[in-house]
């Protein structure tokens, strides 16, 4: 029986892959901020066949209280198999660019919180010597690019500072794994003008997501493609992308 | 005020502005409630109907409203969020053993817009609709109003909102019945009818067969009018229910319309009714493409161009039989606009709800691309329809007028005095309930 701990876990992305655990049996750990959802979802994971799903309340930027909450999660889990860390925010671009408060609070959702928790995450799996480390950046990390470059920041962010704890993990076999997502339907997009073609079911993603875990994947492109979209996009060069409407 | 969205039925016609709420909680879904009233709004869930029916201006999209509440492994009874899809109860029952009572053609839709279209599938004449296996539903009429409604409490708004289009309220939880199953796949047996009354013969030798539904050529004319390739189907007794894990192919752009043309369909339908060449077939196939054969296309809907489609239903009684179906479809033959294939159904008696389409007949299905002419063509075909005491399918419906609806929907009034009582008229209104005269 595996034991999950999701970070952001009413997420779409993290809903999805959370009901994919819950089929083989797990036990989950659910943190977010939204309870009314975390009650409806733990009933849910639990109907799907999940051993038990449990949820706490905690909201990442709360960072006095990560100690507190994760040792609470341990307490009750035991070790854990699989965190997965997929809260985020795409914020308001254009918002940030006229107030310097709301650009640093998306970076201190998407970048600062994760980089906190990590920390912490990374002495506790050291100390389990194995479990995977599972984090959700994206592939707006992989350049940076006028309509959402503060959250791209954040990505990049998180992706490096990844990069480099991965290599820091292996040496105690514990696997971490970067989860760069194209566009996928979920409240994060919604009502964003998309190109139909390229946009993917949160569902689809975890499938990835599980399946790469296991796997022990290092950076996951997800649907699989992105990872040559991007390749392409961090090759333009930059008297050209300049010109782009990206 | 939300950025205004643009929005469409399955058949991608009509396309209207809309401002879309799809909240993540019941909470949120009663102050979008709150905040639309005055407005008018329709409930949508994965917009797998047509036409117009749950479209408006203000759009509370239930989709997010995805989880299982509950599971009763000794009787089969599930309870869930109303925008749960019936992909994914599959995906947790059937390896359990348990399969939906009934189904439509698509498993791409919520179990709310089951209910409010009180859907039927390839076993309506022998098993009955959806709502024929719901126990309960949780109906929000106002905010401050959440119902119990079933069979013995608010058994009226029960019959009234099961097939009622969302027009009496938003559905938010549903609990129904599931039926056991010993294995993932269906024996299938295909039978060739050379013509229409072949084909209802068939049906009639073969009614006591759990499934059962005949693909038909529309455009084949003369002596092979209605020519079809019937297939039945029973759940197989093999104990495998595991489901291989497919990809779905996907149609990525809208295809130029004239791709799909009188010639086109005309080869198309000859291959598909000559792939088989024997009198009948017998085949174990797996549930994925027994029911859901289009859902192995995604976005299949873009393959008639950017004009749309729409897809045209209709019952006639059994009385009207073979003659009224050998006249309608010859209508349609002879307007050269018939689509790749029509579906061709008997159903088995009609239930109480109010709207519910089905009735004891003959139903024919087919698709018809957005275009001049098209409108004039559909209202005769209604007016034959009508003359045989039939009526079209309102899930499906793009363009029927108030008249037809009110004659081929004998109960409209009754369901009217049950939106009035409840104060659901006018605020829980669709481009469609306008149209037929049900909102102004
Ligand atoms: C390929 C294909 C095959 C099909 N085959 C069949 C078939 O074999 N048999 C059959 O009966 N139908 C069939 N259909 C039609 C489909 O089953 C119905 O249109 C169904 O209602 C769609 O559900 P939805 O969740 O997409 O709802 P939508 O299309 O979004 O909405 C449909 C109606 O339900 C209402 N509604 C949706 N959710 C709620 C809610 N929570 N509360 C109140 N009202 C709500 C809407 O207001 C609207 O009036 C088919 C459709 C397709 C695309
Ligand atoms: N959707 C895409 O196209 C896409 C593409 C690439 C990468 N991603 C990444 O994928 C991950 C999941 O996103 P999604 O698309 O599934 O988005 P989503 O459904 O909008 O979920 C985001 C979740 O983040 C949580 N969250 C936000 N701020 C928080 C805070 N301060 N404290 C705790 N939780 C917080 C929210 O939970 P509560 O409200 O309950 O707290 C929310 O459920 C994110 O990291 C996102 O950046 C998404």
């Amino acid at each position: 029986m595996k034991k999950i701990l999701i970070i952001g876990a009413t997420s779409a992305i993290a809903e999805a892959t959370a009901k994919r655990y819950a089929k083989e049996r797990a036990s989950l750990y659910l943190l977010a901020r939204n309870e009314e959802r975390l009650a409806s979802l733990t009933a849910d994971l639990k109907t799907r066949g999940a051993s038990s799903a449990l949820y706490a309340l905690l909201d990442v930027n709360d960072r006095s209280r990560h100690e507190e909450v994760l040792k609470e999660v341990i307490k009750t889990l035991g070790t854990i198999d699989v965190v997965l860390i997929a809260h985020g925010t795409l914020g308001d671009q254009k918002a940030c660019e006229d107030n310097v408060e709301q650009a640093l609070f998306e970076f201190e959702t998407n970048a600062v919180s994760t980089i906190a928790l990590l920390t912490r995450l990374a002495n506790l799996f050291e100390k389990q010597h194995g479990g995977t480390i599972a984090v959700i950046s994206s592939v707006a990390g992989d350049r940076g690019r006028p309509s959402n470059y503060l959250y791209g920041t954040a990505k990049a962010a998180i992706t490096t500072f990844c990069q480099g704890l991965q290599t820091r993990m292996f040496k105690s076999g514990v696997h971490l794994i970067i989860i760069k997502p194209g566009i996928v339907a979920t409240p994060m997009t919604e009502g964003l003008s998309m190109p139909a073609m390229l946009v993917a079911e949160p569902d689809q993603i975890a499938a990835d997501i599980v399946r790469a875990i296991e796997k022990k994947t290092d950076t996951l492109y997800t649907p699989w493609f992105w990872k040559y979209i991007m390749l392409g996009i961090i090759h333009v060069p930059s008297t050209l992308f300049k010109k782009l409407n990206l | 005020m939300k950025a205004i969205q643009r929005i469409h039925g399955w058949g991608r016609y009509p396309i209207i502005g809309a401002e879309v709420d799809a909240p993540l909680v019941v909470s949120g879904l009663k102050s979008a409630v709150e905040n639309y009233g005055a407005d008018g709004m329709i409930s949508r869930g994965l917009g797998r109907s047509y036409g117009d029916s749950s479209l408006a201006k203000y759009v509370i999209d239930t989709r997010h409203l995805n989880h299982l509440l509950d599971f009763d492994k000794n009787t089969g009874i599930v309870t869930c969020n109303a925008g749960i899809s019936l992909a994914d109860i599959l995906d947790v029952f059937v390896p359990l053993g348990w399969f939906l009572p009934v189904t439509p053609g698509t498993k791409h839709i919520t179990v709310g817009g089951a209910v409010a279209s009180d859907v039927h599938g390839k076993n309506h004449h022998v098993s009955g609709c959806f709502s024929d296996f719901v126990e309960h539903i949780k109906l929000l009429v106002n905010p401050d109003n959440l119902l119990l409604c079933s069979e013995t409490s608010h058994s009226e708004l029960f019959h009234a909102t099961c097939g009622g289009m969302g027009l009496t309220g938003i559905i938010l939880s549903v609990s129904f019945r599931l039926m056991p199953v010993s294995s993932a796949y269906i024996d299938q047996k295909t039978i060739k009818a050379a013509n229409l009354s072949e084909a209802l013969a068939l049906f009639e030798q073969n009614y006591a067969s759990t499934y059962s539904v005949a693909w038909m050529d529309c455009l084949a004319t003369g002596s092979s009018l209605g020519r079809s390739l019937l297939m039945i189907g029973e759940h197989a007794q093999d104990h495998k229910l595991a489901c291989p894990a497919k990809h779905p192919i996907t149609i990525p752009v809208e295809m130029p319309s004239s791709l799909l043309n009188r010639f086109s369909i005309q080869l198309f339908n000859t291959l598909y009714y000559n792939r088989i060449t024997k009198q009948e077939v017998a085949h174990r196939v797996h549930y994925e493409p027994f029911f859901y054969p289009l859902d192995g296309i995604q976005h299949w809907n873009r393959l008639y161009g950017k004009n749309g489609f729409t897809q045209y239903q209709f019952v006639i009684p059994k009385e009207a039989g073979q003659e009224g179906m050998n006249k309608i479809v010859k209508k349609i033959a002879a307007s050269g606009k018939g689509s790749f294939l029509a579906v061709l159904k008997v159903f088995g008696k009609q239930n109480d709800n109010l709207l519910s389409f089905p009735l004891a007949g003959y139903t024919l299905a087919l698709d018809f691309k957005i275009e001049e002419g098209l409108f004039p063509l559909l209202d005769r075909l209604d007016a034959m329809v009508l003359d045989y005491g039939g009526r079209s399918y309102l899930t499906k419906d793009v363009h029927m007028s108030e008249l037809t609806f009110k004659l081929s929907y004998p109960r409209w009034e009754e369901f009217q005095a049950i939106r009035e009582q409840n104060g659901t008229k006018g605020i829980f209104a669709s481009y469609q309930s306008r149209r037929l005269g049900l909102d102004t």
